[in-house]
């Protein structure tokens, strides 16, 4: 920016929060439980907590047990107990039921709305004196004299597509703290920057992902059956890309239904909002949605490399809790009952020590990591296709992750095969006719808004790879591992051009991660920009 | 002089709007609620008028249930002096909501009452011109720009045939429209000293206004959808089709 | 027996179009239907009023103080002639709206706004939360019913009345606290895109700025108003207050051209109450054809240029 800003106003807390999703917000709870003296305070960039939460979700409710005992009392909006758990494998036309792996066995669990519960969260967090504040985006991290984390620095409203401040323009306050708590989930931005910054994944492999889409259906009445689970795996997929879907019957005729694709698949041609789509054309599928409607869609990437790619999670002043570390448990396909736990021991070690060093330690002895060590193979072993990664899943079901071995995870955008050297296979893929009927269409139902006239927060730190390598090698892969068909190649008189429609954008980071040239940096646009994602 | 501002809590602009299933309204659960953006822009002039010095004092009202105190206390964030909840459990029609802001407004001795022109869920754009005839004042509505002036307003208001200009003696009330100006975004330091400024629940009984909603609302359905029309080969017949339809 | 009065809407020399409209919903309504022409010199107003087929009588009231179209001033002199009147109807245009819910509250009524439909004498079906639903709006018996007609919903009640004109004394006088300044006009050589009757816009296909002259050609031949698709508007191709769609302007044109525009749900949301949509496309599965009334597929570099030699 040109203009020359006079100081930041600063608020001071002893903890600040980055995210109320699930982590942030059982550790903020937490915290004001454990000490109540504490001044603590969450931010959260989407308009209203929930905003941006997408997410299946069926969930453990052990930590919800732990942290408010008497929360079935009076229970999040929405919330299904399970009744019954089917496993499927697909075919183009077929399908088998599989035995229901152990991980996959929900029984006790709650289906929920994950956005509606952290609302439901946040509001016993308010109660309990926690100061939150939606629309507003931690845009950077405020250093301390000796290098340190020393809280945030809120992004600036206000400002034009040129960075230049507009007639509404607000300077963003920074917001010290004893200790800050990045839960800003898979991949968060300031996230990525601090594990850079104090090299915390240096003794970790690199993360990995998938990308998960959601949709949220109102059908016929009667159709659903509240409380059933079910999962496939197959078709529309071939075995070389790890993924699945989850169908999940909630109250009042709504189904939750997903699919979530591992990024790294190797097809630069593949897009998996459209293997999403193709998913709800098998006939099993389609005899259920037909006649309903679409109320709400969405796309989120996820971690996936559990135990292996968790880097540390402490530095001078800061620590990493839930996704923003990596800590979902892949094969139980849930991450909710993993981030809150990780959430809550970080507020008993802030409660107890007032800083962020030895959460590290506390994190690795716990719970959360026992669990992902357990299954730390399973995910791995589809790294060879399908059927090998059945065999190994079986096999360390089996010996309950016993087994000496650790298999190592490998960056997803490096995955990613050229154009010439890849051959797809045929999928089996069908004409189809469900809404939505493009990304377009489906970016409608995500409810996202940005003001145009911001600065694009997609930033291409070289941008002519786009215009001359990508399309030889690649061929342009972000303008189809988009959920929301930001990124299009237009075609010009001059030639073409790389166009962003950053307004269109879910947050979902997948091109973040995805990129084979790692050149796309996402960073948080204006607060309150983003998803409105309800019930989600 | 004291200015006050009605807001109304409702549906947020962004939201998809779904009709329930058995037509008694549209979908609210979950559903994200802010303030009608044209009070937004009604507060917004407000405050400017303030901070002109051209008023002492800024009042954001609303009339509703507990729930939108949260709407009242973002109107404070945004710089209002002090919060009104006029306590009722239904939605009042205009003219209930009318009888409720003059009580307000002869509670207050106000110089100015400012209203978005319309709330985006009704739709009625009725509220301030029926607030100004129970007042016996004079009316700018559909304001894109304001002027005071000695006891004056040189509005400039958004009509069909372009931009007319009229002035009117205060007191007034004033109904604004989406040009008239962009509201400021609510600073997070603000928000904390919002939570202390004051915020009065008062009744429509102290107000001495009952409620009068005699129009019955019901049977909401969907917008018809529109469907694939003809395909013309040429354009020549495109034409034909156009004059024979008597659109060109 | 209904006994509906009409506040007519002009502007000292011509009638407007709404006003046959507010006619046609009248006679839905049922019931002799009076005019009121409220305003200065306004005997050619009051003829064309006269001329509209099913009115029963207009009542002329001409003053100084009532040329200008305060509704401070109009209100009086309608509240002034509404006994025996069982509706009072204005149309939906910024006149109406200024003006018909000031006289409700002098009368101590509710007001129905945008009559879409009639059902019966208290019956009604209106738009609310922008026009994504429709109620019934049910109002008392006996009780005057205040109203503004939604103009697009409504046909012209045809010529060929003769009814009387009647001259009346206006009943009060002017109100102090509000005096008219002046009226500027719409001004620009093109109709605002917001209200007007015809619009043709260009999409992204139109692949440059320098290429939007045949948008804007066309329009001028047809007097029409040009609006963009945001994928236009974001290409660079036009300035951004020329979006129609979601995220710009919410218009509802009697015709709409969409040329070489996709059709995406973000932009069917701008246009989907405009009378009749027109579609030119290369693309014939272009989700815009799904909603279009008459759709041409073919490249529009071709088709615009014979539209215009043809429309002459």
């Amino acid at each position: 920016m040109n203009y020359t800003a006079p100081e930041r106003e600063i608020m001071e807390y002893d903890v600040v929060v980055v995210g109320a999703g699930p982590a942030g917000l059982a550790c903020a709870l937490r915290l004001k439980q454990k000490r109540d003296d504490l001044m603590v305070a969450v931010i959260e960039k989407g308009a209203e907590i929930g905003a941006h939460i997408l997410s299946g979700a069926v969930i453990e409710p052990g930590p919800l047990n732990d942290l408010l005992p008497d929360w079935r009392d009076n229970p999040p909006p929405v919330c299904v107990d399970v009744t019954g758990d089917e496993l499927w494998y697909l075919k183009k036309a077929g399908r088998t039921r599989l035995p229901t792996p152990p991980q996959q066995n929900n029984h006790g669990n709650v289906i929920v709305s994950l956005g509606a519960l952290c609302q439901w969260l946040a509001t016993h967090a308010e109660n309990a004196g926690v100061d939150i504040f939606p629309g507003f985006a931690a845009a950077d991290v405020r250093y301390r004299e000796d290098g340190g984390v020393g809280g945030v620095i809120i992004g600036d409203m206000g400002v034009d597509i040129d960075g230049e401040p507009k007639d509404t323009y607000v300077q963003g306050i920074e917001i010290h703290a004893q200790v800050t708590v990045l839960a800003e989930g898979c991949r968060g931005h300031l996230s990525k920057r601090l594990i850079r910054k104090f090299k915390l994944d240096a003794d970790s492999d690199p993360q990995t992902y998938g990308i998960g889409m959601k949709e949220l259906w109102r059908l016929p009445e009667g159709r659903v059956q509240p409380g059933k689970v079910q999962h496939t795996m197959g078709w529309p997929l071939d075995k070389d890309i790890y993924g699945g879907s989850f169908i999940y019957h909630l109250d009042n005729d709504r189904l939750a239904i997903g699919f979530v694709c591992g990024l790294d698949y190797a097809d630069p041609d593949f897009v998996p909002f459209e293997a999403f789509q193709q998913l709800k054309h098998h006939p099993m599928i389609r005899e259920l949605l037909e006649g309903g409607e679409i109320v709400s869609s969405g796309a989120r990437a996820i971690t996936e490399g559990g135990f292996q790619s968790l880097p540390r999670v402490e530095m001078p002043g800061a620590v990493l809790i839930g996704d923003a570390a990596g800590t979902l448990n892949v094969p139980k396909i849930k991450g909710t009952h993993q981030a809150m736990k990780c959430g809550m021991l970080a507020a008993d070690h802030i409660a107890g020590a007032d800083a962020a060093e030895g959460f590290d330690q506390c994190l690795r002895d716990s719970e959360v990591v026992a669990e992902l060590h357990k299954v730390r193979n399973i995910r791995p072993g589809f790294q060879k296709g399908m059927w090998k990664g059945l065999v190994t899943a079986a096999i360390e079901t089996l010996t309950g992750g016993r087994l000496k071995r650790t298999l190592t995870n490998h960056a997803d955008h490096s995955a990613l095969r050229r154009a010439s050297e890849f051959e797809a296979p045929d999928r089996g893929w069908v004409e189809r006719d469900l809404p939505p009927r493009d990304r377009l269409a489906s970016v409608y139902f995500a409810a996202t808004e940005h003001d145009e006239d911001q600065p694009i927060h997609l930033q291409i730190t070289e941008p002519e790879v786009c215009t001359t390598r990508c399309g030889i090698e690649y061929g342009h892969p972000c303008t189809r591992f988009c959920p929301a068909n930001v990124y299009e190649m237009v075609e010009e008189t001059h030639g073409l051009r790389l166009q962003i429609n950053a307004s269109n954008c879910v947050h979902c980071k997948t091109c973040d991660i995805k990129d084979p040239y790692q050149v796309i940096n996402w960073v948080t646009p204006e607060g309150a920009s983003g998803p409105n994602y309800q019930n989600m | 002089m004291k200015i006050l501002v009605g807001i109304k809590r409702v549906v947020d602009y962004n939201v998809r709007i779904r009709v329930k299933g058995d037509g008694s309204g549209i979908e609210t659960d979950g559903v994200k609620m802010s303030i009608n953006p044209f009070d937004e822009i009604a507060l917004e002039e407000a405050l400017r008028t303030k901070e002109a010095g051209k008023a002492d004092e800024v009042i954001v009202f609303s009339a509703g249930d507990d729930a939108c105190q949260q709407q009242l206390r973002t109107g404070l964030a945004m710089g209002a002096d002090r919060a009104v909840q006029i306590q009722c459990d239904q939605p009042l029609q205009p003219l209930t909501a009318a009888r409720a802001m003059l009580a307000l407004a002869q509670r207050e001795e106000a110089g100015l009452v400012i209203l978005g022109k319309q709330a985006i869920d009704d739709d009625n754009n009725q509220t301030p011109q029926m607030l100004a005839a129970l007042w016996g004042r004079p009316q700018a509505t559909f304001a894109s720009s304001v002027d005071l002036q000695d006891g004056k307003a040189r509005v400039i208001r958004e009509v069909d045939a372009g931009l007319e200009t009229i002035e009117v003696n205060l007191p007034a009330v004033i109904s604004v429209d989406l040009r008239l100006n962009e509201p400021r975004f609510v600073k997070l330091p603000e928000i904390m000293k919002a939570k202390r400024k004051p915020l009065e629940v008062i009744g429509l009984e102290e107000l001495g206004v009952s409620v009068e909603n005699n129009l019955a609302v019901s049977d909401y359905t969907p917008p018809p959808t529109r469907s694939k029309g003809i395909v013309v080969d040429d354009t020549g017949q495109l034409v034909s089709e156009l004059k024979n339809r008597g659109l060109i | 027996m209904n006994k509906i009065l009409i506040i007519a809407e002009h502007d000292g020399k011509t009638l407007s179009p709404s006003t046959a409209k507010c006619v046609s919903c009248a006679m839905a309504f049922g019931g002799d239907i009076d005019i009121a022409v409220l305003g200065q010199g306004t005997g050619d107003v009051a003829a064309q009023a006269a001329s509209i087929a099913g009115v029963h009588a207009v009542i002329q009231i001409d003053a100084a103080h009532l040329e200008a179209p305060l509704s401070v001033n109009h209100a009086n002199e309608i509240v002034a002639l509404a006994s025996g009147y069982s509706h009072l109807l204005g149309p939906s245009s910024t006149y109406g709206k200024d003006l018909m819910p000031r006289v409700a509250a002098l009368l101590g009524s509710n007001q129905v706004s945008d009559i879409m439909e009639v059902m019966g004498p208290y019956q009604m079906k209106r738009p609310v939360y922008a026009g994504n639903a429709i109620v019934n709006v049910t109002a008392p018996e006996g009780v005057t019913l205040v109203g503004t007609v939604r103009v697009a919903s409504w046909p012209a009640a045809s010529e060929g009345g003769g009814a009387e004109v009647r001259q009346a004394e206006p009943a009060a006088g002017p109100c102090a606290d509000s005096a008219w300044i002046g009226l500027e006009s719409g001004g620009g050589e093109r109709p605002d895109l917001q209200t007007a009757g015809i619009v043709v816009s260009g999409g992204r296909a139109l692949g440059s700025k320098e290429n939007f002259e045949l948008i804007y050609t066309l329009a001028d031949q047809l007097g029409a108003g040009v609006g963009a698709s945001r994928a236009a508007v974001d290409a660079g191709y036009v300035p951004n207050d020329m979006q129609v769609g979601q995220t710009g302007k919410i218009i509802a044109p009697d015709v709409y051209f969409a040329i070489g525009i996709s059709g995406a749900i973000q932009h069917i949301t701008g246009i989907k109450d405009a009378g009749t949509i027109v579609a030119i496309n290369k693309d014939p599965d272009a989700p815009i054809f799904e909603i279009a009334d008459i759709g041409l597929v073919g490249d529009l570099f071709n088709i615009v240029p014979e539209l215009k030699s043809q429309l002459g």
